[in-house]
């Protein structure tokens, strides 16, 4: 969570997005991210991110809701107050299925949601410093970190060569915080160093 | 490179015009930024008067009970769980369209899948607010949730198929929810990019969740996305599947039936489909988004309204063939004398001309290309599925076992039909709202399939199709 400095390139098509990925990561630059209007397929192999387990994370929420309902029924029916309906068994299991299954897919699908909301920093009020207002429009966005080795000039013209149709700088937080899109309060603002 | 991403030209594209990704993007976006039309106003303070009167529909009954409504001892049962069963059916399309369609890979979802979503939600909604308010004593609803209570704690009974009921639609409500609205998110996040006025970048800024569009959570988001639609495509089926087990699992005769299930959810599907129609033609027309859900579009949903018709046209016969054959007297008594004829017989005809003649003519292609038409089969098919749960609810109760309890005649009063009306108003009211705040169709995946279904990518793909196998092997094979 710090302000960093970024060469930012635009890109306006796949077809020059994904080669300015492959030379940048060749030639040892630090993509911060990529910024895309729609989920462009394979740009998270090309960028080297590894795969998603928020699959897993379902998984693991959807065995929670079954044992859950599983065992509460049971516990029920069977220790807590067994009723005797019309002489059934205390532990009908095919009548327990409707509800088990309800119980798996609600809790698989609220934990999904709210695991994918916790690791992407999505909520609302949560305000992030964005580096094109039409990254979620039309343009590819593709900051790339500067540090102390990085020469400003040279990464400005790779990614004019690669095909980039915007180039500019930009200093950005890469933290989230809280605050409201109509505003443009940060999470630091910079302290003016007032010298009598 | 994305040349080859090939898709045959018998497939009609799924975007018409030239459309650039910012095309889509101004398309979808301008009705939305767009002030009110006076046409928006008028539809929507008729929605808003419909829902009032709704509601003072309910008052009277919440004040003086159920018997408000004609409800007796014998027909229990009347127009307020028909109209339940009706709206959680309506309810089941926009699910099967972004769940099912998307599991099957139909591209075509895409143009229609956001507003069919946000129809599924609002027409559960609706569903819901029957079931709670023929409790009668509506205070007491919370009594439906197996909560440690001061009686015991008295549980609920799980076995009740009444009570897989409340945990299956208020899952399916839930779910579908979190699925229509992730899937907003970036689309919002659109639309507070490119808003002007300070509400509208506060709104878009809050219901955006801050947005990024970042590549690491685009990849959650498939994944997201992808297993939403795995849990929810058995959950629609589940759904009406249990909504049906309200009246399998009951000894009532023309309940008591294993078909109900499959024969639910056909029809379920049968209706939501139509009442997607009757939406999509209008939201279509009214915001100019004929590129974006074409005719080809509406033939695919024709095509799912005739072969689900057709499922529930077979469960019909079945359900009559299956009185007979069982050579139980009452069973056979319901539907030979008091189903398909008696005083009720008129509600059983007009359901099958509705659900089961009509909606044939959509064999014919030019039928299911006509919009008209299409549009008058959309609201046919729903009056039908309406009198089929009404068949299916009132004609079994009305005269079962007992001749001493026969009910001879059952008529709504003006507050029963006042409640129907009142969700009317709220699915309307709710739908209006949707269509002029919300983008009705999905943004970012119009996007992900322009360059493999819009048109122009189409055209692109004509000078392919010229070429023999050797030349096309000559100017895309690479060697690896």
């Amino acid at each position: 969570m710090s302000v960093k400095k970024f060469v930012v390139g635009c890109f306006d098509d796949e077809k020059t997005l994904f080669p300015a990925v492959k030379n940048s990561r060749k030639a040892g630059y630090k993509i911060h991210d990529v910024y895309t209007p729609f989920p462009v397929h394979g740009l998270d192999h090309a960028m080297g991110l590894r795969e998603t387990s928020l699959h897993t994370a379902g998984f693991i929420y959807a065995l929670t809701g079954t044992t859950t309902a599983l065992s509460f029924m049971s516990w029920v029916f069977t220790k807590d107050w067994p009723m005797n309906i019309g002489g059934k068994p205390h532990l009908p299991l095919p009548a327990f299925i409707p509800i088990i299954f309800e119980l798996t897919v609600l809790c698989s699908a609220v934990g999904m949601v709210l695991t994918f909301c916790y690791l992407s920093q999505l909520a609302p009020f949560v305000k992030k410093d964005h580096f094109h207002l039409r990254a979620t429009d039309d343009l590819f966005v593709m900051p790339i970190e500067v540090t102390e080795k990085t020469n400003l000039e040279e990464v400005k013209s790779f990614l004019q060569s690669a095909g980039a149709v915007e180039v500019f700088e930009k200093e950005a937080e890469t933290g989230w915080w809280v605050g409201r899109y109509d505003s443009d309060k940060k999470m630091f603002e910079k302290e003016e160093i007032v010298t009598a | 490179m994305s040349l080859l991403k090939y898709e045959s030209q018998v497939r009609e594209p799924l975007v018409d015009g030239s459309k650039t990704y910012h095309d889509v993007t101004e398309d979808i976006c301008k009705p939305v930024e767009a002030a009110p039309s006076r046409l928006w106003w008028i539809g929507f303070i008729i929605s808003v008067a419909l829902l009032l009167f709704g509601v003072v529909s309910l008052y009277e009954e919440v004040v003086y009970g159920t018997g408000m409504w004609n409800l007796n001892k014998t027909i229990g049962w009347g127009w307020d769980i028909t109209n339940f069963v009706w709206w959680v059916g309506i309810g089941h399309a926009g699910t099967l369209i972004s769940a099912i369609l998307l599991l099957f890979r139909q591209g075509w979802r895409t143009g229609v899948n956001r507003a069919a979503e946000a129809m599924t939600i609002f027409a559960v909604i609706c569903a819901g607010q029957f079931p709670i308010w023929h409790m009668g004593r509506v205070w007491m609803a919370f009594f439906v949730m197996p909560y440690p209570n001061t009686r015991g704690p008295l549980w609920v009974n799980f076995n009740s198929p009444l009570l897989w009921d409340v945990f299956a639609i208020s899952t399916y409500f839930t779910v579908s929810l979190l699925f229509w609205y992730s899937g907003l998110i970036p689309d919002m996040a659109t639309l507070r990019d490119r808003a002007k006025k300070k509400w509208a970048k506060l709104f878009y800024g809050v219901a955006s969740f801050g947005w990024t569009g970042s590549t690491k959570h685009w990849q959650r988001h498939e994944s997201l996305s992808l297993v939403l639609a795995g849990l929810s495509t058995p959950l629609v089926l589940s759904v009406h599947t249990i909504v049906s087990f309200d009246f399998a699992t009951s000894v009532i005769p023309g309940w008591h039936t294993t078909i109900f299930p499959p024969y639910f959810v056909a029809g379920a599907i049968f209706s939501g489909f139509a009442m997607v129609q009757t939406l999509m033609l209008v939201t279509r027309k009214v915001m100019h988004l004929e590129d974006y859900i074409t005719i080809s579009h509406i033939e695919n949903m024709n095509k799912v309204i005739v072969l689900t018709g057709s499922i529930v046209g077979c469960a019909y016969l079945t359900e009559l063939f299956m009185a007979w054959y069982s050579a139980v007297k009452y069973e056979q008594d319901i539907f030979f004398k008091y189903r398909i004829a008696g005083p009720y017989g008129w509600s059983y005809w007009l359901m099958m001309t509705c659900n089961v003649i009509t909606p044939q003519l959509f064999w014919s292609k030019k039928l299911r290309r006509n919009i008209a038409f299409t549009f008058l089969m959309s609201v046919v098919v729903n009056i039908g599925m309406w009198f089929e749960r009404f068949v299916i609810i009132v004609s079994s109760l009305y005269r079962d076992y007992l001749p001493s309890s026969w009910s001879v005649y059952y008529r709504p009063t003006i507050w029963e039909v006042g409640f129907y009306l009142g969700s009317f108003g709220l699915f309307f009211t709710c739908y209006f709202l949707f269509s002029k705040y919300f983008p009705v169709i999905a943004i970012a995946e119009i996007k992900h399939i322009l360059k493999k279904s819009g048109e122009s990518f189409k055209e692109a793909m004509d000078p392919l199709e010229e070429q023999t196998v050797e030349e096309f092997a000559h100017d895309h094979v690479h060697a690896h």
